[in-house]
Formats: structure tokens, C-alpha cells, sequence
């Protein structure tokens, strides 16, 4: 411990002086601030607190010399750790205090008590100094606390936690506090509770009209399509997994290529196809008008317009969290039963339906928070109805601004979240689940008994042929001159967005190309970290016990369950200032994908990592492993399809999301989905498809390259399916 | 543990690299269309040697994001995009004065900028319209319509679609423009019978129009430049400058308040008001009527002469009292 306390102060030490304390104009890699060292900006802590008389530096160097004195002096391990752990915090929490209040013109809060003229001349947003400082003395407090007996003792256990806590606080509480605090706005600038709960809970968003013939208040509304969703894209995506891994169907390569398209198709085409096809005009209701003389008419525009459009968006997530989860099931537990003999069908009920319990709740609770969070496909096929997700943009940039509103419409999304978050984690409870363990079994899976095969095939095979007419028609209608009414050939809409000259070394001529290549860097960066901070944060939540473990859980589920409108305003509104400057670059953007796409990663991993049984760990801890290396050597290697399907997602969001990234997207830094929804809102269908298309396939060929790269997870098992006799 | 820090410290570290504004460089928000947008950008980098660095916002986003930003903005100029959330920014001093000279314009962009106090000013108007799906409305046997009271005529039931006034501007323009023309109970009553004919107020200005030339619907309301656009890409599309008169919009350029590059943003804004410029929007399909007198206008834009223009009263229904009272009125006696 003494050790791990030593190099994290030394990095700390250094941190704070000798690396530029503040953010350099021409970015940290420019190293322009080893030249430039007589400037404030290029300035450490040490020098801006020594030469220029910044005396809030202070308190943090004071905490320096506390740990080194109790590193240096005290021999009782306990105490150490104690007095460690205090003194870190002290530094960390004077620091950020500092940082919050002195922004650019001074201080923010307690101008009159700290009128003084170095507070007055301002700062500017934390830099590399600030930020290697800061972590630094995260992790000495995590290691104090280690130290002192929590948590087992386990340094690498605690200093995860509490990397996690600080990231979720920073990046998700921090920005979303901004805005949610406007709720108990009242009109005339002043706070209060008494008006905020009427508020939340009146009619206007809980109306129930719609049941007695009127029409409902948009959380009713939301409330009735999410589990609609939630429960169907569940079933849906069971099916599928069902058909992977229990039968022998002939064409699964394909079946697993449609499963995966709707979530790499970005936002507005789904809704967009499903217009063209059945839509008043559409195609196949033209067909069924001329064939069966059914009348024309709008059904698409409402409930069961967004209805389908989110059945086909989110059906895939629910089968990426299942596939991993059916799986796993143990073949062992399969055989016991019918050797106890239990025909196939009792087998599925009562053996492997139940072993599949957190798969399947986990898969609902995602497709329930997509649903609420969903923005596009409400936007374009929702007609007269509200939903709380579009109504909360509209409250942010409609014609009437009124963040009030918007705030409160989101806590009340919040509550739904919370709600459904409640209820799955009941009907989980607190039964093992545990399938994978060290003991070889034969790795035949049970065959599925032919209802359920017959069941399966019926709903997942028409879903298949669906899907795959709507991805037609979307590449059809890229190269038609104008689709619906010119339908003459054209490569025009592809040449527009992406030609290439070549006339004079290789220029990217087409629109397109600055935002294609931003969005791949982007979601490129953003993957792998989501993964790892999804993945880290289920092994904590499934493998660690610790205090507050349910809202540690709650709270990293709580960026996903916020609309991306919300999200993206908060960022603005809290990164666009000191200490934490990022408005107008790159990194907001992965900051905000990280964030926002992470807990698909962790109910991934909490899926499949509470399959795996845990003397798996204890056998890998047994033989000298310490829990970083059992988390690497053993763990992460049975996490594969939790692996891929993390990873895969987060780069597909990356790639498709709209509303968060709506406000953060500035000129140097474009997305592909704000330029396709730019030339959607102007009636420029075509580029829009056609870019649609090129982005389906670029995301469709790194994610098979992906699955290449990640491999199968080795199980000890011929995955091999029980011959139906 | 090591290696798990060194993960964290990777991923802050990235977050050192950021960059500034340099000398020599614009930062522009345009809430026009994505084409027009290219065209103003690139001509400006070849006239004045100045990098603009440009995104496409709409003009709700464009006025959350500069809310947000407030006090320490990172855009320094916005342009394009109907008046309103000009006028919204201007009386909320999010934006400043751009000293333009204002002698080539037409009256309605001078008005502009005298009643923001000079913080933004008039660059093009489109007037409201009405249009019609030629083959939808053959194939149900009506008459196109020729006036907004037209509209209530139970031969269109079903086939009307314009977009709510709460979440658009152009609906809100259609709002006002009833309530200048027929007074507010007369206007009120007007909207509510056309409610009758109305499938579905879209969230999106822009949409009704789109749906029309589709087919979705026979009928929609919208910004008759958005008409042309559509009815020029081959939509069958007929549009039509309602009798009775109607009202517009006018598309405005402002300068941020505590934009880091001034010179550079009054530049813009006074190539956007030039002559030669704002001639040059036609060759790409926008349609709008351009501010400078000067100016070459597009013979597909619709003639502001030949059409019933009210003398629509932006300062009184820009205001965001009337504005309130005319939505919760709306919500009360038209919304379905």
C-alpha cells in the first residue's frame, strides 16, 4: 500500500509542478507550453501559486505534505491509511472547490468576500496539470481506503469504484444538475419546491383521457409504448437467439446480418422507408389498394407507426444482450433435466427460460429506456400523438423556450426509468444464475421442443423478410432520381456526397466526406472506452459488494434514461465554462458517446457475467492471482459476446445518435447524422439515403471485422445442438 | 490498478488536446439550407481569406445552443434562418449590434434592424402559402383552394397538414398572420373550423410541404420558397398566394454577443447583404426574395408584388407576451 500511495503522490507531485496547470491554447501535444513557460497560461500550479500569487494552490499542495508526512512518519497501518485517505480528499475537494468558483471573469459565487485581485483577473478551464493532479489524488484516497479494510483490502476493487464514481459524477451528474435544477424554477427566476410537485404530477403529463376516448398526457402515452416495446423487441430478439444457438436453420449468417442492420441505420431512415412503403402513397399500400381495393389511409402516422419503427430499431439490442445469455445456458443443467426425464418442452420452461432470467430482463429494461429516450422515429411518425421525448425537445427549442418544462418532463422520464429499473431488478431477485463454470460438461445443447422451434420460426422469419424489404427499398430509393415519383436510375446522390478527384493527387471532393471521417474517428475513439468503462463498472456491480451498491447501479444507468436533448443542452450548459472547458471540441463528443452509451455495456455485463460461476474467480484467486489479473485472465475471456456486443454498440451509437449530439457538433468537429438530418429537414431525401447506405455498410463491415478480431469465447464446449431425433 | 489508472489518465489525457479559435477565422452557425450554406461559406473564404469554420443548426437548436453559451460563446456569427429566434436573441442580448449599412435594403429587412436596435437585420423573406398535391386532389374530385377560408371546405376533411405553432415557427407565422388578418376571435374560430379538416399538426414546419408533394397529404401550409423548392425537384405541387393576403417570414443575420472574432463576423454581415451575393442563391434552388434592393431575384421565387403582403407587425408578434397568450389560446380552443 505504502508503496502505491508513494508513486501515485510522486505523479500528483508532478502534476502539479511541472505540467501546465490550466488548458493550452494550441493543445497539450503542441508542447507549445515547454517554450512558452514565462506565460500564466503555459504556467504549473507550483509557479501561477508561487510567482503570479494565486494563493487558492495552497490547500492543494498542503495535502501533498500531509500524505508525505503520514507516508514518512506513521507506522500504524490503519491510522496511516486513515490520515492518507482524509488528507487526499482535503486536496481533492479544495481543489474542484477552487476550480468551480474562480471562472473566467473572476469568482461565480462569494463575490464579495472574495473580492481580491488575483481572484478577480479569473482562470481558465482545467488542463493536463489539473487533470493528472486530480486522478492522482483520487487514487491516493482510494488507496487509503483500501488500506483501511474495505472493500476486502482490495486496492484494485476500491480504486475502480471510485475511478467510476468520479467519471459518472463529473460526467453525468455534474452536466445533468445544470439543467434539472431549472425545474424548480419558478417563472419569475426564483426556486421552489411548492410549485415544482403539482407540477410534476399534473394532468397536462399524466393524463389519462385516452382511456375514456380523449387523448392521454405524454408520459401515459410513453409509458404504454415503452412496455409495448420493451416486451416485444424481448420476444422478438429471444426468438432470434432461440433460432442461433438451439436449431439448425440453413441461412444464419443472413438472419444474424438483418438482425444487426436496424441498429446500425441511422435515424430518420427507418422512419423514412416505412413512409415509402406504407405510408398513404407508399408502395405496398399502393399494391394492397390495387389488389384487394383496401382503402388508402394514414395508419402509419401515430402509435402504430412509432410502434413498428422501434420494433424494428431496437429488436436487435434485446437480441445482442440474449444471444450471449442463451448461450451460456449450461448444456449440463439441460442434460440433468432430461435425464430426470422431462421431455424437451418442461426442459425449456423450467430449466432454461429461468436460467435465462437476467438475459431477459435486462434485454426488456433496454428496449423500455430506447423507447422513452427514442426522439426520430416519434418525430416523424408520431402525428397528433406526444410522446415525453419529443415534447421535451420542443420545451428546449420550439417556438416557446421553457426549460422549466423540459426539466420537469425529463424527471418525470426519470421516474418511468426508475421505475422499470425497480421492477426488473425485483423479478430477478436474488437467485444464482450461474451456468458457466469450471466443470466440463459435454456441450450439447438441449434441441428446442417443436412448438417452441415452430413458435420461433413464426415470429422471427416474417420479422427477418420485413426487415429485409425495408433495407431494400432504402438502397433502392438511394439510387432512384426521386423516389416515389422519378424512378429513373441515377448514381447522382452518391457522386454528390462522396466523389473523389483524382486529377490532382487524391482530394475528397464530395459533401460528405469531412463528416463520414469525423464520425469513424469519433466512434472509433469512443468504443473501446465505453466497453472498458461498461464492462469494468457490471464486474463491479456483479462481483464486488459494497455500500450503496443499488444506487451505484441506478446512477450509471441514468445518462442512458435521459433524452439526448437534455443530455446535449446540460453538456453546453456545464462544459462551457471553468474548470472543464470542452464546448467546441472532439472530446465532448466521446465524452458524451462514453457516457451515454455505457450502460449498455454494464447491463450487458451484468447479463452475461452472472452466468459465469463465481469459483471461477476464487479458484483464479486461490492460485495467486490478484483481482486485476483473474479479471483479465479468466473473466474477460468468457466475456466475448458481452465484449462485441458492447463494443459494437457503442460504435454504432456513436455513429447514428442525433439529439444528444445536435449541440455539441461544431464546425471543426460535424457528424454524419446532423448532416443527413440537415438534408432530410430540406426534402433531400436522396444524399440523405444514400449516405444512410454508406454508413450502414461501413458500420456493417467493422463490425464483422470486429468479430473476427474479438474471437469466440472458448466454453470448453462444442457448441453443437442436440440432433432432433 | 496501475493499469486501470493508466487507462484513466489515457482517456483525460485526450482531453488536453483541444484547440482554439486562431486569427483569421469565423465561426458560423447557418440555419439555411445545407447547399446555400456551402455556397455563402466558400465564397466568403475566396472574397476576404478568412477560414470559415460553419455548421448547420435550425434556428431553435442554433437559439438553445447560444442561450446555453451564453457569456463565453464559441460562435460568432448566425445566419439564415426565420426572423423570430433573431429578434428572441436580440431582445435577450444574446446578440450584438453589426453597424451594416442598411441604404441597398428593401423596408421589411430595415425593419428588422430597427426594431432589434440594429442587432439583426433582414438578408431574405419568403411569404406564407398554401399548397396543393394536384393529383391527390384530382383523384378526390376538389377544387384546389384559392383563400385561407377555402381551407374549411368539407371536401378537403382529412387532407390538411400544418405544423403546430407551439414547436414551429412557421406555424406560429401562420398563427399571427390569422389573427393581422381577421382579428383574434374571428381568427381563433377560422383555425378551429380548419381543425376540422386538419389529420395531424406536425412537429416540423417544413414537413407538411414534404408530406404534400409526396402525396401523404392533399394539403399543406408552409413557406411557399420551400413549395417551389419541392415542385422544382419534379413533386406534383401546385402552390398558392392565398386571397386574402398573407404574412411572412424574414430571414435575418445577427453577430453574437462576445464573439471572438468581430471583424471577421462584420465582414460577414456585410457580404451577406450584398447585391451580388444574394443573387447568387437561386443557382442553388433557394428561393427566398433577397433584402438588397439590388439584387437579382429568381423567376421561380414567389412574387412578393403580385402578392396580398399584410404589414406584418414583427415587434408586436415577436413579443414573448403575445406569443404566450396566442399558444395557450391555441392550446385551448384549436389544438385537437
Amino acid at each position: 500500500m505504502k508503496r502505491t500511495a508513494n508513486l501515485w503522490l510522486i505523479i500528483a507531485i508532478i502534476g502539479f509542478c511541472l505540467l501546465p496547470w490550466h488548458v493550452v491554447e494550441d493543445g497539450f501535444w503542441s508542447f507549445s507550453w515547454v517554450t512558452n513557460i514565462g506565460y500564466v497560461e503555459s504556467s504549473s500550479a507550483l509557479i501561477l501559486m508561487l510567482v503570479y500569487g494565486k494563493f487558492w494552490f495552497w490547500p492543494t499542495a498542503l495535502a501533498f505534505a500531509f500524505v508525505a508526512t503520514c507516508l514518512a512518519t506513521v507506522s500504524n497501518p490503519v491510522t496511516r491509511a486513515k490520515m492518507i485517505a482524509s488528507s487526499a480528499l482535503f486536496g481533492l475537494v479544495c481543489t474542484a472547490f477552487q476550480g468551480l468558483v474562480i471562472v473566467r471573469d473572476g469568482p461565480r459565487f462569494f463575490t464579495d468576500i472574495l473580492n481580491f485581485t488575483s481572484i478577480n483577473e479569473g482562470q481558465i478551464g482545467f488542463g493536463a496539470g489539473a487533470m493528472v493532479t486530480l486522478v492522482a489524488l483520487l487514487f491516493i484516497l482510494t488507496t487509503g481506503v483500501s488500506a483501511m479494510g474495505k472493500g476486502r483490502g482490495d486496492a484494485f476493487v476500491i480504486g475502480l469504484i471510485g475511478l467510476i464514481i468520479a467519471l459518472v459524477g463529473v460526467f453525468v451528474f455534474f452536466p445533468v444538475a445544470h439543467i434539472l435544477i431549472r425545474a424548480f424554477e419558478n417563472k419569475d427566476g426564483t426556486y421552489s419546491l411548492i410549485h415544482f410537485i403539482p407540477r410534476l404530477f399534473s394532468s397536462d403529463i399524466w393524463g389519462l383521457g385516452c382511456f375514456a376516448g380523449g387523448t392521454c398526457g405524454p408520459a401515459i402515452n410513453s409509458v404504454i409504448l415503452a412496455t409495448m416495446t420493451g416486451a416485444g423487441t424481448t420476444t422478438l430478439g429471444l426468438a432470434f437467439a432461440l433460432i442461433f444457438t438451439r436449431t439448425q436453420f440453413f441461412a444464419k449468417p443472413l438472419l444474424r446480418v438483418l438482425t444487426v442492420i436496424p441498429i446500425i441505420t441511422p435515424p430518420f431512415v427507418i422512419g423514412l422507408a416505412l413512409i415509402l412503403l406504407f405510408g398513404r402513397t407508399g408502395a405496398v399500400t399502393q399494391l394492397f389498394a390495387d389488389m384487394f381495393g383496401i382503402e388508402k389511409s394514414r395508419w402509419i402516422y401515430g402509435f402504430s407507426g412509432v410502434y413498428l419503427a422501434q420494433m424494428l430499431s431496437f429488436t436487435p439490442i434485446a437480441f445482442l444482450v440474449l444471444i450471449g445469455v442463451v448461450e451460456g445456458v449450461s448444456p449440463s443443467m439441460e442434460e440433468a433435466s432430461q435425464t430426470l426425464d422431462a421431455d424437451r418442452w418442461q426442459t425449456f420452461r423450467y430449466v432454461s427460460l429461468p436460467l435465462m432470467r437476467p438475459g431477459l430482463a435486462n434485454a426488456f429494461l433496454l428496449g423500455f429506456i430506447e423507447s422513452l429516450a427514442d426522439f426520430g422515429n416519434p418525430l416523424i411518425l408520431g402525428g397528433n400523438t406526444n410522446y415525453l421525448s419529443t415534447d421535451i425537445f420542443f420545451a428546449i427549442v420550439g417556438s416557446v423556450a421553457d426549460p422549466a418544462k423540459a426539466a420537469i418532463l425529463a424527471i418525470s422520464l426519470l421516474m418511468l426509468t426508475l421505475g422499470a429499473f425497480l421492477v426488473q431488478r425485483r423479478w430477478v431477485g436474488t437467485k444464482s444464475y450461474a451456468t458457466v463454470t469450471g466443470k466440463a460438461d459435454s456441450g450439447q445443447h438441449a434441441a428446442l421442443s417443436p412448438a417452441v422451434k415452430a413458435a420461433c420460426y413464426a415470429t422471427a422469419l416474417p420479422w427477418a423478410i420485413f426487415t429485409a424489404i425495408v433495407y431494400i427499398m432504402i438502397f433502392y430509393g438511394s439510387l432512384v432520381k426521386l423516389w416515389g415519383y422519378d424512378n429513373s436510375f441515377t448514381f447522382d446522390h452518391y457522386l454528390q456526397a462522396f466523389s473523389i478527384d483524382f486529377s490532382n493527387g487524391i482530394r475528397w471532393t464530395g459533401s460528405a466526406w469531412d463528416s463520414y471521417f469525423t464520425t469513424l474517428t469519433i466512434a472509433t475513439i469512443s468504443a473501446p472506452l465505453t466497453a472498458i468503462v461498461g464492462l469494468s463498472t457490471a464486474y463491479l456491480l456483479i462481483r464486488q459488494n459494497f455500500a450503496g451498491k443499488s444506487a451505484f447501479e441506478f446512477s450509471t444507468m441514468l445518462s442512458f434514461a435521459i433524452p439526448g436533448t437534455v443530455i446535449g443542452v446540460s453538456y453546453v450548459m456545464a462544459f462551457n465554462f471553468p474548470p472543464i472547458e470542452l464546448t467546441g471540441t472532439s472530446i465532448i463528443l466521446i465524452i458524451v458517446f462514453v457516457f451515454r452509451n455505457m450502460p449498455v455495456g454494464v447491463r450487458g455485463g451484468i447479463a452475461a457475467m452472472s452466468q459465469l460461476d463465481k469459483s471461477l474467480d476464487e479458484a483464479s484467486i486461490t492460485c495467486g492471482a490478484n483481482s486485476f489479473t483473474t479479471l483479465r485472465r479468466v473473466i474477460a475471456p468468457l466475456l466475448g459476446p458481452a465484449m462485441i456486443a458492447a463494443l459494437t454498440y457503442s460504435f454504432v451509437r456513436a455513429v447514428t445518435s442525433v439529439s444528444a449530439v445536435i449541440f455539441l457538433v461544431s464546425a471543426r468537429h460535424n457528424m454524419a447524422t446532423s448532416f443527413i438530418v440537415g438534408r432530410v429537414e430540406h426534402g433531400e431525401f436522396g444524399i440523405a439515403i444514400a449516405y444512410s447506405a454508406v454508413l450502414i455498410l461501413t458500420m456493417l463491415t467493422i463490425i464483422i471485422l470486429l468479430q473476427l478480431a474479438v474471437g469466440k469465447r472458448q466454453l470448453r464446449r462444442t457448441d453443437r445442438v442436440e440432433q432432433s431425433a | 490498478m496501475k493499469k486501470s489508472a493508466t487507462i484513466g489518465i489515457l482517456s483525460l489525457a485526450a482531453a488536453f488536446a483541444s484547440s482554439h479559435a486562431s486569427a483569421d477565422e469565423l465561426s458560423l452557425v447557418c440555419s439555411a439550407e445545407q447547399s446555400w450554406c456551402d455556397l455563402m461559406a466558400s465564397g466568403f473564404e475566396a472574397k476576404t481569406g478568412i477560414d470559415v469554420a460553419m455548421v448547420r443548426k435550425s434556428t431553435g437548436e442554433t437559439l438553445a445552443q447560444v442561450r446555453a453559451e451564453a457569456g463565453n460563446p464559441k460562435i460568432d456569427v448566425w445566419w439564415g434562418g426565420t426572423g423570430d429566434p433573431h429578434l428572441v436573441a436580440a431582445e435577450e442580448g444574446l446578440t450584438q449590434a453589426s453597424g451594416a449599412d442598411t441604404a441597398q435594403l428593401l423596408d421589411w429587412a430595415v425593419n428588422m434592424h430597427t426594431i432589434s436596435g440594429g442587432k439583426t437585420v433582414g438578408i431574405y423573406a419568403g411569404a406564407l402559402g398554401i399548397a396543393y398535391n394536384s393529383e391527390i386532389l384530382a383523384e378526390k374530385g376538389a377544387q384546389p383552394p384559392a383563400c385561407w377560408k377555402d381551407l374549411m371546405n368539407p371536401a378537403y376533411a382529412g387532407e390538411i397538414q400544418v405544423a403546430n405553432p407551439n414547436s414551429s415557427g412557421t406555424a406560429y407565422t401562420e398563427l399571427a398572420t390569422f389573427v393581422q388578418l381577421f382579428g383574434e376571435d374571428e381568427a381563433f374560430r377560422l383555425l378551429k373550423e380548419i381543425g376540422k379538416n386538419v389529420n395531424s399538426y406536425t412537429k416540423s414546419g417544413s414537413a407538411p410541404s414534404k408530406a404534400a408533394a409526396r402525396g401523404e397529404t392533399g394539403i399543406s401550409i408552409g413557406f411557399m420558397h420551400d413549395m417551389v423548392k419541392l415542385a422544382s425537384k419534379g413533386f406534383p405541387l401546385k402552390i398558392v398566394a392565398p386571397c386574402e393576403g398573407t404574412g411572412y417570414e424574414v430571414g435575418a443575420v445577427s453577430i453574437i454577443e462576445g464573439a471572438k472574432n468581430l471583424d471577421a463576423a462584420k465582414q460577414w454581415v456585410e457580404y451577406a447583404l450584398d447585391a451580388d451575393v444574394q443573387s447568387l442563391a437561386q443557382t442553388v434552388k433557394s428561393f427566398q426574395v433577397p433584402s438588397n434592393s439590388n439584387a437579382k431575384v429568381a423567376p421561380e421565387s414567389p412574387d412578393l408584388n403580385s402578392i396580398k403582403l399584410i404589414d406584418y407587425d414583427f415587434a408586436t408578434y415577436g413579443s414573448s407576451e403575445t406569443r404566450g397568450r396566442l399558444l395557450s389560446r391555441w392550446d385551448a380552443e384549436v389544438k385537437p
